[in-house]
């Protein structure tokens, strides 16, 4: 009887829409009239066999390949930096996370802003970044090849404290008596980092990049705000593709075809990661 | 290099290094939030030209302008109610199931918390289009409990997650001491169970209020008009509405933000440790 609330919310918010997802995803239809239109699975080939659709997979594998080799290392970079025993750490956390609770509808009025190309301060990114010598000045948002780039700092900026505050908790729960008999027997810092602090934070690091990941599939919000997408699918990912399809040109059906690929995606990524690198994480759930 | 140097000197030397490194990673988070607030003082022009200084002139037009605006104090309105009713009935339903999931003993109870971790692993966007046909069905749409309801129902699993695990490390004694006292379970839950689970409850429920307080997906398809606009889809309409105008649309974010900066200076310590616990013991 205790649970009947949540049981009720649960159930008929979002267990239910799921398995209506998968229903809806077999039919064509526009989101009016009777359901009759049954299509059996040419949505899911129209899906796959829509070049469109390869680029989205694209855009996401990069946003999460730059997510895990550049911003949690990053992040986990400045939790050693911030983490310990600096004087001072909690003020530099505290801006270091700020971006994290800022809505994504504000980061995204910000950042085009500074993006933009007619302002100055778009010069300023061209005038640090000019010595790159694969660097071309311009706009960033307007140009197919440094879209995604810049929607990736954008979401390096906002995202990379929560990572970092993940690693601070792990590192609080390393005792530094370890490093420092590691220290002891000869090893420099580098090597202490390397073959004792990294490897204890592991569990850690595992539940990062797990968060990152799905993370990295779902975003939805900068993506849409900055660029809906654009110019010409050049930062589509899965939940803009699925939006457009789904709202703004209200096909329903082929919408939750969508929905039903990006559910399955992060369930067999949910279900084999856990099982491979989280497993008692796993177990403590079930047991 | 450093290897010469004498010892005190080298902590000192990685120590300074350290603080630079650290205030140069400040400036780029800040940097952007300062041009914003500068820039909602500046004119147009020179918010432009040169966003980096300060004002020539402190013009208050702009935040003058977001401030006296109507629809801006009621996207406000709107969002603090959706974000108050979404942390009542989210904790209210939460902690109850975590109370059976924790402490009664019945077939099936794993399996069904097992359904209910389903919903760490999918957001609200694998389920909008059905939602949107229900919310249809129900006449809930364009409504703000309808938002309440089903960001409620989104945020279960994972509080569901945190608080059985603390309720979990609430002694056995204190339970069997409420029953011989004659209490029922739901004294139990109510009179020992909720006050003692104030830090888990405070820190969940301090998610729940960045999570509804950002939320723009959901309002954004579900709200028509005007009226009842959260502050995310206001800010979104703002944008779409002032793209020419650059200093009003800092000033209108600052002004924006300002909320949810100040609840996180006061409530930085529970925001962090409900990610933090839930991430690292989930």
């Amino acid at each position: 009887m205790f649970l009947l609330p949540a049981a009720v919310l649960f159930f008929t918010f979002v267990i239910f829409p799921i398995i209506q997802a998968a229903y809806l995803s077999l039919y064509k239809w526009n989101g009016l009239g009777p359901l009759d239109n049954f299509i059996e699975f040419r949505n899911f080939a129209n899906l796959f066999g829509d070049k469109v659709f390869g680029q989205v997979l694209l855009h996401n594998g990069l946003i999460i390949v730059l997510s895990i080799t550049i911003q949690l290392p990053i992040a986990l970079g400045l939790a050693l930096l911030v983490g310990r025993k600096l004087p001072g750490r909690a003020v530099f956390r505290t801006i270091f996370f700020l971006p994290y609770i800022i809505s994504e509808a504000i980061t995204a009025v910000l950042w085009s802003f500074i993006f933009n190309p007619r302002f100055a301060a778009s010069d300023m990114i061209d005038l640090v970044l000019g010595f790159l010598p694969f660097y071309k000045p311009g706009p960033w948002l307007g140009d197919p090849h440094k879209v995604m780039l810049a929607i990736f700092l954008v979401l390096t900026w906002k995202y990379f404290g929560l990572h970092m505050i993940l690693y601070i908790a792990g590192l609080q729960g390393i005792p530094t008596e370890i490093e420092e008999a590691s220290r002891i027997d000869g090893a420099n810092n580098l090597q202490t980092l390397w073959f004792v602090t990294i490897p204890m934070l592991s569990r850690t690091i595992f539940t990062s990049v797990y968060l990152s990941v799905l993370g990295s599939i779902q975003q939805f919000d900068l993506v849409w705000l900055m660029t809906e997408g654009g110019p010409v699918n050049a930062s589509e990912v899965l939940t803009t593709y699925m939006y457009r399809h789904g709202f703004v040109s209200f096909k329903l059906g082929y919408g939750s075809t969508v929905a039903v690929v990006l559910f399955v995606i992060c369930l067999v990524f949910s279900l084999i990661y856990q099982s491979t690198f989280m497993r008692q994480d796993y177990a403590g759930l079930a047991e | 290099m450093l290897a010469n140097l004498s010892h005190p000197l080298r902590k000192t030397l990685t120590l300074v290094l350290r603080y630079i490194g650290a205030t140069i990673v400040a400036m780029i988070i800040i940097g952007p939030l300062l041009i914003a607030f500068f820039g909602g003082f500046k004119e147009s022009g020179e918010l432009l030209n040169s966003p980096f200084t300060l004002p020539k002139a402190w013009i208050m037009d702009n935040y003058h302008y977001v401030l006296t605006l109507g629809s801006f104090w009621q996207q406000l309105i709107n969002s603090a109610f959706v974000m108050v009713g979404t942390v009542i009935l989210s904790t209210f339903s939460a902690s109850l199931a975590s109370f059976v999931f924790a402490r009664m003993h019945f077939k099936g109870r794993d399996t069904l918390f097992n359904v209910f971790m389903i919903g760490l692993m999918f957001p609200i966007l694998v389920a909008i289009l059905p939602l949107y046909i229900l919310m249809r069905q129900l006449g809930i749409l364009n409504s703000l409990i309808g938002i309440i309801l089903v960001e409620s129902a989104f945020q279960l699993s994972q509080m569901i997650l945190i608080l059985r695990g603390f309720f979990r490390s609430i002694p056995r004694e204190l339970e069997d001491a409420t029953y011989i006292d004659g209490g029922t379970p739901f004294t139990f839950f109510w009179r020992v169970l909720m006050p003692l689970s104030r830090p888990a409850l405070a820190a969940n429920a301090a998610l729940a209020m960045v999570f509804s307080w950002n939320m723009l997906f959901l309002p954004l398809l579900v709200l028509n008009d005007e009226e009842f606009y959260t502050l995310p889809l206001g800010t979104m309409q703002f944008f779409g509405q002032y793209t020419a105008n650059w200093s009003r649309l800092m000033a209108f974010i600052v002004i924006a933000m300002l909320p949810a900066v100040i609840f996180y200076l006061l409530a930085e310590r529970h925001i962090i440790s409900g990610l933090t616990g839930g991430a690292v013991k989930g």
